[in-house]
C-alpha cells in the first residue's frame, strides 16, 4: 500500500503543478496583457483556424485594435467577447463555453483509470488461479477443442 | 497521352488488386501454394502500374500538359521545375496519386519481405492489404480522377496554391506524412488476418513490429517537418495551430506511441491482447478517420483540399474497417484471455499502463475537440470553433504527467519492484530536479518555469542514468574501454536504448516547447525607410525595401537590422518578405528568422511583414522573440533517431539471457 | 477504442461460467458495434454540410451607427438613418466577387433610388488609391466610405468581401448575404424591408 502512495502522491505534486501552469500564474494585471488573452482566445474570422492573436491578417491586426480601445474605454473581458459574440456567433470564441468537450475527456480518463484500478485490484483472486495455472490451461484447452468439434 | 497512360495503368492495377485479394484468399482456404505465390508476385505488378501512373503526371506536369485538368490547375508554365514537381501532391488529387504509390510500395515490400519465410497469417494479411489498395485505387479511378482532361485546352495554367508552392520544405513534409500514416496498413493487416484466422497469439505483433517502429518513425518525422513548415512559411510565429489537419496527423501517432509501450506487456506478459489489437485497428482507423475530415469536405481547413464527393466513400471504408475491425475483436474475444495479471501498481507493466491511459486521454481530447464543432452542428446547426486554448489548457496537463512517467518508468522493473531500489534510483533525479528548481527560483521564474523545468530534469537525469546503467554492466562483465561497452550495451538491447534516445527526444521537445510557452514575446511596429523603434528588447530599423520580379510571382523584400537594445550591437539582420503572385489577390508572406543558438541564448528572431505602405515608404512588421523553439525540432528528429535504433536489425539471433538490468533486478527484487 | 477493452485486456473475465461463450459473443459484438456505428453515422450528418458556410448573427439586431469618410470627399457619410432602407456594402478593390456582383448593385441602385433606399459602399481592407481608380472605373454614383481600423466591419461582423446588409427602416438588420450578392436577393428582400415601413 505504501508503495501505491509513494505513486499517488508524485502525481498528486505533477497535477496541482500542471493546473498551476495551465491557469498561467493568476489574472493578468495590464491592459496589453488582458487583450493578448482576449485575442488569443478569439477566432480571426478572415483567416482558418488561427486566433486574433496569431493571425498575420490585417483586419486581425484591427481586432486587436479594437479589443485593446474597448478596455482602454473601461469595458470588462467578458463585455469585449460578448461584443465580438454578438456579431461573430459563438464561433468566434476558440473555447466553446459548453462544458461538454471538457467532460468528455475527463469522463474518459475517469473511466480509464477505473478500469485500471480495477486490473489491478484483482491480485487476490489472480493469487489463486496462479496456484491452478497449468491446470486451468489444460481445461481451456480442452474447452476450446470441444467448441471447435461442435 | 499522359492522361490515357495514367488512367490505363491505374484501371489495370486496380483490377490486379482484386485479383490478388480474391487469389490470396483462394489460396488460403484451398491450401494452394501456387495461388499464394500468385497473389504475393502480383503486389509487384501493382506497384510498377501505380508508378508509372504517377510518373505520367509527372512528365503531363513537366510537360505543360494542360489537357489535363490537374496540371491546368496545379501547375503553370512559368511555375518553377522544382515546384512542377512538387505539384504532384500539392493537391487532393494528386496526393492520392502519392498516396496510392506509397500503400502500393509498402503492399510490394510486405511481399517481397516474406518471399522465402511466410507466417500462417501472411494469406489473409496479403488480402487485407490489397483490399486497402483496391478501395484508394477506386478513389483515383472514379471520384478523384486525376486524369480527367479539358475539352478546350487552356494556353496556360493557373500554377499551385500560393501556399503550397512558397516553400521547398512542401518537399519533404507531405511524404515523410504518408509514409506514418500508410505505414500503419501493415500492422493492421496482420492484426485483422490474425484475427480471421484465430492466430490471435503473439504472431502478428512480432511480425509487425519493426513495421509499426517504422511508421511511427516516419510520421514523427512528417509531423516535425509540418510543424516546422508552419512555423517558417505561415509568418504567424508559431509551429501548431491546431488546425484540424495537424490534430488528425497528430492522432494516429500518439495511438501508435501507447500501442508500442503496451506491446511490450504483451510480449512480456501475455497481457492486453484485447487492448493491442484495439490500438492498432484504432490506428489504422484514425489515419482512414484523418484522410475523410480533410479530403471528403467535412471540416475547413488551411490544408482541408477542395470539397469533392468522396466523403461517402471514406465514411463507407472507414465504417467498414471499425465494423471488421472491433468485430472480429469481439468475435475472437474467448481466444485474447490474459495469461497473467497485474501483481502490483508498482511495476513497469502497470506504468504502461497508465502511460496507456494517458495517452489515450489526450487523443481522445484532440479528437472530440477536432469533431466538436461537426457534432454540435450536426446536433444544433449552429456554428462553434474548438481552438488552441482549448487544446492547451487540457493536454498540457496531462502531457506533464506523461512526461512524469516517462521519467520513472524505465526505471522500474517487471512484475514488481521493492520500494527500497526504486528510491534508490531515484535519488540522483530528484537532486537534480531540486536543483534545477532552486537556481530558476532564485533566478525569479515563475511557478510555471520552476515546474517543468524541474520536472525536466528530473526526467532527463533519470533517462540518461538508466542509459549509464546498462553500458556500466558491460564495463564491469566484460572489462573493456566505455566505447565498446556503449556499443555492446546498444547493440544487446536496440529496444530499450532506441526507447530511452525516443525519451530523450519527447523531453526535449517539450523543453522546446514550454521553454518557447513561456519566454515567448512579440510586437507590431509599422516603420518608414531609415526609421529605428524599440520591441522587446531590441531595436530595429528598416533599411531599405525593394521589389525583385521573379518568373512567377513579385516580391516585396524589407531589409531589418535587429540591435541589442541595451548594447546596441547589430544582432541580426533579417529580410521578410510579401509574395504576389498572379491570379491570387492576398500576399502571402515569408518570414525571415534568425535560428537560435546556444550561444545567443537560444533565442530565434522572427520577423514578418504584414503590409507595405508605397507612398510611405514604410513596413507593417510582426516581430518575434522565440526562445528555446528550436529544440523542438531537434527533440523530434531525436524521436525518430530513437525510433530507428529500435528499429534497426540486429544480427546476433534474439538471446534467452536475461538482460544486465534484469540480473541486477532479480538481485535486489526481494517479494513482499 | 471503449475502455471496456482496456479491462478485458488486463485480464479481466466475467460471466463465461454461466451463459456460456455463445451467448455473451452476440453481446459483447452488438455493444461493440453500436457505438461504431453511432459514431459513422454522426459523421455522415456532417456529409451535406458546407464547412466555409458563416453564421448570420445580427439579424434583427439593431445596426451598428457609423459616420465614415467619404472616398475622395472630404465629408463624412453617416447611417444607418431612422426612416429609411438602407443597404451597407462591404467591397474591396481586390476583391474578384465584389467585380462579379457590381452590376447587380447597379441595377438595383437604379430601381430604388428614387423610392428613398440608400446604398453605402464601405471599402474594406484596401487602400483609397486602389479603392478610387476601382470606382472610377465602375457605374454607380451611390456613395463609397472609408472605413479606417476597420471598425465599421467589424461592429457588422464583417468576415472578408463582399457581404451586403439590408438595414429596415426601424434601424434592425433585416438581412444579410455573405459573397457575391444577386439582383434577385436585394430586390426581395429591400421590397420586404419597404414594406415594413408601410405597415409601421
Amino acid at each position: 500500500m505504501r508503495r501505491t502512495w509513494l505513486l499517488v502522491a508524485g502525481a498528486a505534486v505533477v497535477i496541482v503543478a500542471a493546473a498551476l501552469l495551465a491557469r498561467g500564474g493568476g489574472e493578468p494585471a495590464t491592459i496589453e496583457d488582458r487583450a493578448q488573452a482576449i485575442s488569443a482566445g478569439l477566432r480571426c474570422p478572415v483567416c482558418q483556424n488561427l486566433s486574433v492573436a496569431d493571425s498575420p491578417s490585417r483586419l486581425a491586426g484591427e481586432m486587436r485594435a479594437e479589443v485593446e480601445g474597448q478596455l482602454r474605454a473601461g469595458r470588462t473581458d467578458d463585455e469585449v467577447r460578448a461584443f465580438f459574440v454578438a456579431r461573430y456567433g459563438e464561433w468566434v470564441l476558440l473555447e466553446p463555453r459548453s462544458l461538454v468537450p471538457f467532460l468528455i475527456p475527463v469522463v474518459a480518463v475517469g473511466l480509464g483509470i477505473a478500469a485500471w484500478a480495477f486490473v489491478v485490484r484483482r491480485r487476490p483472486r489472480a493469487e489463486r488461479t496462479e496456484v491452478s495455472d497449468a491446470e486451468r490451461r489444460r481445461i481451456d484447452g480442452d474447452l476450446r477443442s470441444l467448441e471447435e468439434g461442435a | 497521352m499522359a492522361a490515357f497512360v495514367g488512367t490505363v495503368s491505374l484501371a489495370i492495377a486496380f483490377a490486379l488488386a482484386l485479383y490478388g485479394a480474391a487469389v490470396a484468399v483462394m489460396g488460403v482456404r484451398r491450401r494452394n501454394a501456387s495461388m499464394l505465390e500468385s497473389a504475393r508476385t502480383t503486389a509487384y505488378s501493382v506497384l510498377a502500374l501505380v508508378l508509372v501512373a504517377n510518373a505520367a503526371m509527372l512528365v503531363a506536369l513537366l510537360t505543360n500538359d494542360f489537357s489535363v485538368r490537374y496540371v491546368a490547375s496545379n501547375s503553370s508554365v512559368a511555375t518553377p521545375t522544382f515546384f512542377k514537381v512538387l505539384a504532384l501532391w500539392s493537391a487532393d488529387e494528386g496526393s492520392l496519386l502519392l498516396w496510392n504509390l506509397v500503400l502500393a510500395g509498402y503492399l510490394a515490400a510486405v511481399a517481397f519481405r516474406f518471399r522465402a519465410r511466410r507466417p500462417e497469417t501472411f494469406g489473409w494479411a496479403l488480402a487485407t492489404m490489397y483490399g486497402v489498395v483496391a478501395f484508394y485505387l477506386l478513389l483515383v479511378l472514379g471520384p478523384t480522377a486525376p486524369f480527367a482532361t479539358l475539352a478546350s485546352v487552356p494556353a496556360d495554367g493557373n500554377g499551385p496554391l500560393p501556399l503550397l508552392q512558397n516553400h521547398p520544405l512542401m518537399a519533404a513534409h507531405p511524404p515523410f506524412l504518408y509514409l506514418g500514416f500508410i505505414g500503419f496498413t501493415v500492422p493492421f493487416a496482420f492484426a485483422i488476418a490474425g484475427l480471421i484466422t484465430g492466430r490471435v497469439s503473439d504472431d502478428w505483433i512480432r511480425i509487425t513490429r519493426r513495421w509499426t517502429l517504422a511508421a511511427w518513425t516516419f510520421l514523427a518525422i512528417g509531423l516535425t517537418l509540418g510543424a516546422l513548415w508552419s512555423y517558417g512559411v505561415l509568418g504567424w510565429g508559431g509551429y501548431w495551430a491546431w488546425d484540424p489537419v495537424e490534430n488528425v496527423a497528430l492522432l494516429p501517432w500518439l495511438t501508435a506511441t501507447a500501442f508500442l509501450h503496451s506491446v511490450m506487456v504483451q510480449e512480456r506478459r501475455g497481457m492486453l491482447k484485447v487492448w493491442n489489437l484495439a490500438l492498432v485497428i484504432g490506428t489504422f482507423s484514425l489515419t482512414v478517420l484523418g484522410t475523410f475530415l480533410t479530403r471528403g469536405s467535412i471540416l475547413s481547413s488551411v490544408h482541408t483540399f477542395a470539397q469533392s464527393i468522396v466523403g461517402p466513400m471514406y465514411l463507407a471504408f472507414l465504417t467498414l474497417v471499425l465494423v471488421g475491425g472491433f468485430g472480429l475483436i469481439a468475435w475472437r474475444r474467448e481466444a485474447l484471455r490474459a495469461e497473467s495479471t497485474l501483481d502490483t501498481p508498482l511495476s513497469r507493466e502497470s506504468l504502461f499502463l497508465g502511460n496507456n491511459v494517458l495517452l489515450l486521454a489526450v487523443t481522445f481530447t484532440v479528437l472530440v475537440g477536432t469533431i466538436y464543432p461537426l457534432i454540435v452542428e450536426a446536433l444544433t446547426g449552429e456554428k462553434v470553433s474548438v481552438g488552441g486554448p482549448f487544446f492547451n489548457r487540457n493536454t498540457l496537463p496531462v502531457a506533464l504527467l506523461l512526461l512524469f512517467l516517462m521519467g520513472i518508468g524505465p526505471l522500474l522493473p517487471w512484475r514488481a519492484a521493492s520500494l527500497s531500489s526504486v528510491a534508490r534510483r531515484l535519488r540522483v533525479p530528484a537532486w537534480a530536479a531540486a536543483l534545477v528548481a532552486v537556481v530558476f527560483a532564485l533566478a525569479g521564474a515563475g511557478t510555471a518555469a520552476i515546474v517543468v523545468f524541474g520536472l525536466a530534469a528530473f526526467v532527463g537525469t533519470a533517462t540518461i542514468a538508466e542509459m549509464l546503467r546498462g553500458v556500466r554492466a558491460q564495463r564491469r562483465a566484460h572489462a573493456t574501454s566505455w566505447g565498446v561497452a556503449t556499443r555492446a550495451a546498444i547493440t544487446r538491447n536496440r529496444r530499450l536504448y532506441g526507447g530511452l534516445v525516443a525519451h530523450l527526444g519527447v523531453l526535449i521537445a517539450l523543453v522546446g516547447v514550454s521553454w518557447a510557452a513561456l519566454g515567448d514575446a512579440s510586437g507590431e511596429l509599422t516603420l518608414g525607410v531609415g526609421d529605428r523603434a524599440l520591441v522587446e528588447g531590441y531595436e530595429l530599423r528598416l533599411d531599405d525595401l525593394n521589389v525583385r520580379e521573379e518568373a512567377h510571382r513579385r516580391v516585396i523584400v524589407a531589409r531589418i537590422t535587429a540591435f541589442d537594445a541595451e548594447s546596441g550591437e547589430e544582432v541580426a539582420r533579417l529580410q521578410p518578405s510579401l509574395n504576389l503572385y498572379p491570379g491570387s489577390s492576398e500576399p502571402i508572406g515569408t518570414p525571415s528568422i534568425r535560428v537560435g543558438t546556444p550561444w545567443n541564448g537560444m533565442r530565434d528572431l522572427y520577423a514578418s511583414l504584414v503590409s507595405v505602405d508605397a507612398e510611405g515608404p514604410a513596413a507593417s512588421l510582426r516581430f518575434f522573440v522565440n526562445p528555446g523553439i528550436g529544440l523542438l525540432w531537434v527533440g523530434g528528429f531525436v524521436i525518430a533517431f530513437g525510433g530507428l535504433v529500435a528499429a534497426w536489425p540486429s544480427r546476433s539471433p534474439p538471446r534467452r539471457t536475461p538482460l544486465p538490468d534484469e540480473v541486477a533486478e532479480t538481485r535486489e527484487e526481494v517479494r513482499v | 477504442m471503449s475502455d471496456d477493452d482496456l479491462g478485458e485486456g488486463g485480464g479481466v473475465e466475467r460471466g463465461s461460467a454461466e451463459g456460456g461463450p455463445r451467448r455473451s459473443r452476440g453481446r459483447v459484438i452488438v455493444l461493440t458495434l453500436v457505438p461504431v456505428v453511432a459514431f459513422a453515422l454522426l459523421l455522415a450528418s456532417g456529409l451535406g454540410r458546407d464547412p466555409r458556410e458563416l453564421p448570420s448573427e445580427l439579424i434583427s439586431d439593431r445596426a451598428p451607427a457609423f459616420a465614415l469618410p467619404e472616398l475622395g470627399g472630404q465629408g463624412d457619410i453617416s447611417g444607418p438613418t431612422e426612416g429609411q432602407v438602407f443597404v451597407v456594402n462591404f467591397w474591396a478593390s481586390w476583391c474578384l466577387e465584389c467585380h462579379a456582383e457590381h452590376d447587380a448593385l447597379v441595377a438595383a441602385w437604379d430601381r430604388y433610388r428614387e423610392r428613398g433606399v440608400v446604398f453605402v459602399g464601405v471599402v474594406f481592407e484596401d487602400g483609397e488609391g486602389p479603392a478610387l481608380q476601382y470606382a472610377s472605373e465602375k457605374d454607380g454614383d451611390w456613395p463609397l466610405v472609408m472605413d479606417p481600423g476597420s471598425r465599421t466591419a467589424i461592429a457588422y461582423g464583417v468576415f472578408g468581401v463582399p457581404e451586403t446588409f439590408v438595414v429596415a427602416p426601424d434601424g434592425t438588420i433585416a438581412a444579410k448575404t455573405i459573397g457575391e450578392v444577386t439582383y434577385s436577393w436585394l430586390t426581395e428582400e429591400i421590397d420586404r424591408a419597404l414594406r415594413t415601413e408601410v405597415s409601421a
